[in-house]
């Protein structure tokens, strides 16, 4: 991208100046990322008014509160939700990344389009699905009933693993799609000379294919387990009352509580936790451009 | 015995992948199941009706819903891919002091929870006394796709020889027209596909949506998620159902224009 040589950008220079092109996204970011998010800044430092607003008064309080046990647990939970939210969609998205990078071209991108697909159906109309499926008489109960398998209904909706199963759903082709692009990327000719060299394939795969393929994995980890701290729709839909996670408190507090400074304090927590998160990543070598 | 073997993991593999896909289909699949089904309730199946397709264009409240949808989307379409393509051209063709301050500016949107997002947003209309409606939704969905669409755009656009562009302009051709005959052209499966990336990620928001929608201009997704707690009826099944039927036509017709274009020898 850098390499264009002098000569080739004159012709497209003279015909719209710099700051008409690039300008513009720069006015927007500025306008409607940055200040927005300097505002939430400035008012996690500040009071709650006594009817919701925001009173302007320097205190650190609104972080020290979150040292709360109750406050502690959310954010325990969530971590954990996240985590294990990662951790199944790695598991079942590696071999399926795998097997749809080693399928013959064709069948390849009828797979990813197949991927592709659901998202075009809006994530919180598939979670309305899910609760179709889930609930005390849905579809699951009245069929697992009907064959006898079970004869009272399984509590399956408001649980975390309710939450669980519909965080996977929706974030996994987030993870799917980087791991494709990485393993997809790998050049072949390497496990060809694992296998000259006496590896067996087994052993390629430990020493070669996954070590090679592990940016997509970090890729693939950051873009659901940041996701499913914020997800709040989705624990409330499917954990009912019963799954509180950060997201749902951060809204809480900007919808119900109407304490905004400490929600902007969580969120401000959110974005440090994100930015340490993205540092990791870029540490082992990962590039935001596999973020996209 | 290792020719059984192979046969066996493939076997597996085919197995995997099916299950994966059924488990992706499963609550799109029963959402379209119940649009058809005569009871009120998306309980069991008591037989095949069509009349939810009828009442669902007489709930007035949904039919605006989804026209909000749309108005939102096609804006968010065409401010994003306005802004977000000249950036991408910008960025491309020149190389400037502070660029690669602008690259990670424009992975801040990107990175954040989208929650965050939301919440930034309407503190910030807040302040300035702006009240929740269409605007302040679709600038919220342009600030998210807008840099998604400028790094779509360039990443396509990297693999292309815009010399072209001077050695049409060497043979006389004027400026507009080496715009409109060679440049345009050349981008424009980048364009195309940051304009559906744009459009996939206005129709599937919820989070920045529900802070930034006011109680008329309320998106479809926002519709259902206030409906859920109360009890949905099977018209949303049946508009769901009819959505789907669109999208699977758009992308039919996207796959046959990426067809076509790439015959041209157009895409990279």
């Amino acid at each position: 991208m850098n390499t264009v040589a002098p000569k080739k950008r004159r012709a497209f220079s003279r015909s719209i100046p710099l700051f008409l092109m690039v300008g513009p996204v720069i006015l927007w970011l500025l306008i409607f990322v940055a200040a927005p998010l300097v505002y939430i800044l400035v008012i996690s430092f500040m009071k709650k008014g006594t009817y919701g607003g925001v009173v302007a008064s320097f205190n650190f309080e609104n972080y020290l509160r979150i040292y709360d046990p109750l406050y502690l647990k959310i954010f325990f939970v969530s971590i954990v939700i996240a985590l294990a939210t990662t951790v199944l969609c790695l598991v079942i998205g590696y071999p399926f990344a795998y097997i749809i990078a080693r399928a013959s071209d064709r069948n390849k991108s009828i797979l990813l389009s197949l991927i592709m697909l659901p998202f075009w159906t809006n994530s919180l109309i598939r979670t309305y699905g899910w609760i179709i499926l889930l609930r005390t008489n849905g579809t699951f109960n009245t069929l697992l009933l009907s064959t006898h398998l079970i004869s009272q209904p399984l509590q399956m909706l408001y649980t975390n693993g309710a939450v669980m199963v519909g965080m996977v759903y929706t974030l996994f082709p987030f993870m799917v799609l980087p791991l494709y692009s990485s393993i997809e990327k790998l050049d072949r000719s390497l496990l060809e000379a694992a296998n000259d060299l006496g590896a067996k394939p087994r052993r390629a795969f430990w020493r070669v294919t996954l070590p090679l393929t592990v940016p997509g994995v970090f890729a693939g980890c950051i873009q659901v387990f940041i996701p499913t701290l914020g997800y709040f729709f989705i624990s409330d839909l499917l954990g009912g009352g019963n799954s509180v996670l950060v997201g749902n408190l951060i809204r809480n507090q900007f919808l119900a509580a109407r304490d905004w400074p400490f929600g902007a304090a969580l969120s401000i927590l959110l974005i440090v936790f994100t930015i340490v998160l993205m540092r990791v990543y870029k540490h082992f070598g990962g590039s935001l451009e596999n973020i996209t | 015995m290792k020719q059984s073997n192979k046969q066996l993991t493939k076997l597996l593999a085919a197995a995997f992948v099916t299950l994966i896909y059924i488990f992706l289909y499963l609550p799109i699949a029963i959402i379209v199941f119940f649009s058809f089904n005569s009871s009120k309730l998306n309980i069991v199946f008591q037989g095949f009706t069509l009349q939810w397709y009828g009442i669902m264009l007489q709930n007035t409240d949904l039919m605006s819903a989804l026209e909000n949808t749309a108005i939102v989307a096609v804006a968010t379409v065409v401010i994003s891919v306005f802004i977000g393509t000249l950036a991408a051209i910008g960025m491309f063709r020149y190389e400037f002091r502070g660029k690669s301050i602008v690259d990670s500016f424009l992975y801040i949107p990107i990175v954040i929870p989208e929650i965050v997002m939301g919440i930034s947003l309407l503190a910030f209309y807040h302040i300035l006394n702006i009240s929740l409606g269409i605007t302040t939704l679709i600038i919220a969905h342009v600030t998210f796709s807008m840099p998604y669409v400028v790094v779509t755009v360039r990443s396509r656009i990297a693999g292309y020889d815009m010399s072209v562009e001077e050695a049409a302009m060497d043979l006389g051709a004027t400026r507009l027209h080496t715009l409109l005959r060679i440049t345009l052209p050349i981008i424009a499966p980048g364009i195309l596909a940051g304009a559906m990336l744009a459009l996939t990620l206005s129709l599937d928001d919820v989070i920045v949506s529900f802070f930034t929608t006011g109680v008329d201009s309320m998106t479809l997704p926002i519709y259902i998620f206030n409906k859920v707690k109360t009890g949905v009826s099977p018209d949303i099944n049946a508009l769901v159902t009819v959505i789907i039927l669109i999208t699977l036509l758009i992308l039919v017709f996207m796959r046959t224009f990426e067809a076509k274009t790439s015959k041209k020898g157009q895409v990279g």
